[in-house]
């Protein structure tokens, strides 16, 4: 497995091979609150970074998730499904959203580490 | 992912320009406890409020239907009107609302609203009959409009106070009537609908037992500067937790009750809304406050769309603004209010729909991202009512 990259948007993408696996931060689901809703998008859907992805519901709002990189929807966690509760439990783990065969390697570039994404999100305070 | 939690909390009438952004937020009495106790605390009609604590929404929710939930709605109005005798007060405060005051025995509260020429619904207010005061309590972001538009039409003799000296508590639950009678004895003889002077851990206060939540409860006015005092005493007992603004918000959404500015607003009567319940029959005839001429005639000939509750069939929550449409995909409403029922565990949400697709049971589509989402007009509350009644 490659490292983990984060968006500021705060979506994160862990690389293996040609894949990508892709989530919210455990920031995200924090500042979201219960999470009771997921809807993730069908398996073969293009998507394109900086669109929207998924969309992510508290029990106040809803919000949307963004593509953190370019490429098609190999899988999806239907399991959020039943237990959306999951995002906030395990976002860096049981709580993906889905798998994403990249287009475009070179986007992770300008995607941030651990250590650049936690200075971001202190910055935020 | 883009969070909405800047406008989330703004209610609709209280847009940008009537609130920019470097107005400082006000604070209430209980402030620094809510920071204390570890709430995230977000703008709500021009106060800086906690809109949950480390509990989640979720918790606390379920708290306050379990339990006894302690909310700080300090940021509400609290007015007294009086005058040469009570009947006086409440006959003046008729001439601008619809229901009946006049017949409230002191120690009686009732719900109502402030109405415009047009019937349209300027605030939703709670009114209580203290001896020969008239008491009433009202929206935070309608109180200043509330004060003038009252000032400005009472008779001589009559007068309006704000009571801004005072901060406004609510315990609600199941546990609610065991803990207030645990620290003021005397609370166990008050019923729902209720008011009286008690005395709560050495504090003077004036409690109704009533609220927001549609369980049993009290809303308790004290001194702003008994306030702190007054919270701990109540946090002490096992039964209470803090609850925020989220809980009673998804509390107040699952007991079918209005939230003023989003599910009736002055565009909206008592009629469509459903309120009529709260218009006594001498009202509804006498007239005698403003729209009355606009109420009578929906009471005669119907309106023509009606405020429902709606029970979404899958699991996606259909929020605020989300267009209702019928099975050919033809506009038939809009959702006021809508998320997650914790107690339910499933979405809700309600309304406004055409009569003609307002039964209990009727069919509809709601518009989600592009998607018609099925949805059944369901019967409001979500959560059965448990107040303490006679």
């Amino acid at each position: 497995m490659g490292t983990i990259r984060y968006t500021k948007e705060h979506e994160w993408v862990l690389v293996d091979g040609d894949t990508a696996t892709v989530g919210i931060s455990p920031y995200a689901q924090e500042q979201l609150g219960d999470v009771v809703f997921v809807e993730l998008p069908e398996v073969g859907k293009k998507i394109e970074k900086g669109k929207e992805m998924a969309v992510v519901e508290s029990v106040k709002a809803a919000s949307e998730v963004y593509a953190p990189i370019t490429g098609e929807v190999a899988e999806v966690n239907n399991a959020l499904t039943d237990a959306p509760a999951t995002v906030n439990e395990d976002a860096l783990g049981k709580g993906w959203f889905a798998k994403i065969k990249l287009a475009n390697k070179a986007e992770l570039d300008g995607l941030m580490d651990e250590a650049a994404y936690k200075a971001y999100v202190d910055g935020l305070h | 992912m883009r969070f909405h939690r800047k406008g989330e909390w703004r209610i609709p009438i209280l847009s940008e320009d009537v609130l920019p952004e470097t107005e400082s937020l006000k604070q209430t009495p209980l402030h620094a406890l809510h920071v204390e106790l570890g709430a995230k605390m977000v703008p709500f009609a021009g106060y800086d409020m906690p809109v949950q604590y480390p509990m989640g929404i979720l918790g606390e929710h379920q708290h306050a239907r379990a339990g006894a939930g302690l909310f700080d709605v300090s940021h509400m109005g609290q007015f007294r009107i009086t005058a040469p005798s009570y009947d006086a007060a409440a006959a003046a405060i008729e001439t601008l609302c619809p229901n009946d005051f006049r017949s409230l025995k002191s120690g009686q509260q009732r719900y109502g609203f402030l109405t415009n020429p047009k019937g349209g619904i300027l605030d939703d207010l709670m009114v209580t009959r203290d001896g020969e005061v008239l008491r009433m309590v009202v929206n935070a972001a309608c109180k200043d409009a509330d004060y003038g538009h009252i000032a400005g039409h009472l008779p001589a003799g009559c007068k309006i106070e704000r009571l801004d000296d005072f901060a406004l508590l609510a315990l609600q639950g199941p546990k609610a009537g065991a803990v207030v009678a645990r620290l003021a004895p005397a609370s166990a003889q008050m019923t729902f609908m209720t008011g009286a002077k008690l005395e709560i851990a050495g504090i003077s206060c004036y409690a109704t037992r009533s609220g927001y939540t549609g369980e049993d409860g009290f809303e308790i006015s004290v001194p702003n500067t008994s306030a702190v005092n007054f919270a701990r005493a109540l946090l002490q007992e096992p039964e209470v937790k803090p609850i925020g603004l989220g809980a009673r918000d998804s509390l107040r959404l699952e007991a079918g009750l209005c939230l003023y500015g989003s599910d009736i607003t002055e565009k909206t009567t008592p009629v469509e809304a459903g309120l009529s319940w709260a218009i006594a029959e001498r009202r509804r005839k006498e007239g005698g406050f403003p729209g009355d001429a606009v109420l009578q005639k929906q009471w005669a000939e119907g309106v023509s769309r009606k405020r429902v509750g709606l029970l979404p069939e899958g699991k996606a929550p259909a929020r605020a603004h989300t267009e209702i449409a019928n099975d050919e995909g033809r506009e038939i409403g809009e959702i006021t209010s809508g998320g997650f029922g914790p107690s339910l565990g499933k979405p809700i949400a309600m309304g406004y729909v055409a009569t003609a697709s307002a039964a209990i049971g009727s069919a509809v589509n709601l518009m989600v991202r592009g998607k018609a989402l099925p949805a059944r007009v369901a019967k409001m509350p979500f959560t059965p009512h448990r107040y303490h009644r006679n």
